[in-house]
């Protein structure tokens, strides 16, 4: 079976088997604090965990999401709905290449309507994935609100977005690569920068 | 570098597991309030259809609406085709209107062929069934059904059941499932096998009966005697009691075992009713997935700037990563 293209998440992400390790800012405590920041940062704006759903990009944003997921449910012992939105089909860069491979959408039993949504990605980049996503969003249900939850904000936007909350601002060169690696998905935790 | 989806025999085992995970992600869509996902927006496709079908057309027409393509239907009936224009003039009209795909259903064997080989058009050309050649998309919705219900088709036993002689869809799906890993046999009498079986890499049998019991699948065909020009067998009642299958010879199946029927099927000659409406029965399946595998055929090779099935966009792609 053909491996997925990775290219999916702002060619932030570089192929994890070949990348060098490079210069590490993030290792995997510093990451689980940021998610636990992260976490009540969002129950904090929402008051609490009540309409929330959150959405992760695939592939590492839905790891991600699952991750606050989880530290939400402990801070307030409910489950918070967890899903992925596959932003393939609505990138504008999708003509420019070869038909990529679709990754899983999956949108909790609920629906998003009247929900707040909080998108999940690991790096914030051009933002032109997120703007992608929200089109997405606008095809699926109406929202009450949309929030957007990054691991790294590296800077170089090219569209009006922002994100709600960041586990770190890395202010980086356009010739620099961020490389997200996370235990689900790479076998360990750790974002670095070459 | 393949841009066309004229034979089954033309996707690599790469290929046919591609379009058969994009089409699992595609047939979520059918659940969702707005079933419609921009992919295609602005691409345009001409369903040129030559020979009289429902379904098919039907189904690549909701699966390019649903990825938001412009779909322009173009039948035998009722247009210059009937007044004897020939298929290349057919074929440059189509590329003067800029059809960046043409699904193309055709009474004579190959017609697909010569209208992606000729150089008439750029469009690409997608096979919707030719003459009593190939029938690749419903042998990938019959790929996907299987693979959605038995999971990997490795060392599955398929038997397709009836008038292979006459059958697009049973030389599409011999070559697929055989590409997919899954052993294929064909029953059928004597005089509606047709000439060369023998190598297509098949098993044949002229005993429904003994087939029966060792089969995953069960896929019973349709007896097409609009192609049929001669006695091909004694009567109707002769041939559903040798070849047809009812109640009897369904309780002889293992009990994970499907019944399909790619369709129009005839109640009471190759399938019983009673047989096409039972649990095993997965034929209206088949119809939604037909869909969600023509979505995927059609995003795969038009979505990106060149096709992700069949040749070189795999080198190149691969090369990115």
């Amino acid at each position: 079976m053909p491996a997925p293209n990775p290219a999916a998440s702002d060619a932030a992400t570089p192929d994890p088997s070949e990348a060098p390790p490079g210069r590490v800012v993030l290792d995997s405590r510093d990451i689980s604090r940021a998610l636990t920041r992260i976490s009540h940062e969002i129950l904090e704006r929402n008051k609490g965990s009540q309409d929330l759903v959150l959405l992760g990009i695939p592939t590492r944003g839905v790891h991600l999401a699952r991750r606050i997921a989880a530290n939400i449910s402990r801070v307030e012992g409910a489950d918070v709905p967890v899903g992925s939105v596959d932003v393939t089909m609505y990138r504008d860069d999708l003509r420019m290449r070869p038909a990529r491979t679709l990754l899983p959408t999956e949108i909790p039993s609920g629906g998003i309507d009247g929900k707040v949504v909080v998108l999940v990605d690991d790096v914030l980049y051009s933002g032109r994935t997120i703007r992608a996503a929200l089109d997405a969003l606008n095809d699926i249900g109406r929202p009450q609100a949309v929030r957007l939850a990054v691991l790294v904000d590296r800077g170089h936007r090219e569209l009006p977005i922002r994100a709600d909350f960041v586990g770190k601002n890395l202010p980086t060169s356009l010739a620099e690569k961020v490389a997200v690696r996370l235990e689900e998905h790479d076998g360990e935790d750790g974002v670095s920068i070459r | 570098m393949k841009k066309h989806l004229l034979s089954a025999a033309d996707l690599s085992r790469d290929d046919a597991e591609l379009i058969l995970t994009t089409a699992e992600e595609l047939r979520s869509l059918a659940d969702r309030p707005i079933k419609k996902l921009p992919a295609l927006r602005g691409r345009t496709i001409v369903n040129l259809f030559f020979e009289d079908s429902t379904r098919t057309r039907i189904s690549f027409e909701a699966a390019a609406k649903r990825l938001s393509a412009d779909v322009i239907n173009f039948s035998a009936k009722g247009s210059s085709l009937s007044k004897g224009e020939s298929l290349k003039d057919t074929a440059l009209t189509l590329e003067a209107m800029g059809a960046d795909a043409v699904v193309v259903r055709h009474w004579a064997s190959g017609a697909p062929h010569l209208l992606a080989n000729a150089g008439w058009s750029r469009s690409s050309v997608i096979n919707a069934g030719d003459g009593t050649h190939e029938h690749p998309t419903q042998a990938l919705l019959d790929a996907f059904t299987m693979w959605r219900h038995l999971g990997d088709l490795d060392g599955r036993r398929v038997a397709i059941v009836g008038d292979v002689l006459h059958s697009r869809v049973a030389r599409s799906n011999a070559l697929l499932l055989q590409t997919l890993g899954a052993e294929v046999t064909l029953v059928a009498p004597p005089t509606l096998l047709p000439y060369g079986v023998d190598t297509w890499g098949v098993s044949t049998s002229y005993d429904l009966d003994a087939v029966l019991p060792k089969s995953d699948v069960v896929m019973m065909l349709r007896v097409q005697r609009e192609r049929m020009n001669a006695s091909y067998f004694p009567t109707v009642r002769e041939y559903s009691r040798r070849y047809g299958l009812d109640g009897r010879r369904m309780a002889s199946l293992q009990d994970h075992t499907i019944v399909m029927h790619p369709g129009p099927m005839i109640r009471g000659m190759e399938i019983t009713a009673d047989v096409a409406d039972s649990d095993r029965s997965v034929i209206v399946e088949q119809v939604t997935n037909g869909v969600a595998v023509r979505m995927a055929v059609l995003y795969l090779l038009l979505g990106g700037s060149e096709p992700a099935v069949g040749g070189a966009a795999h080198e190149l792609s691969g090369g990115e990563e």
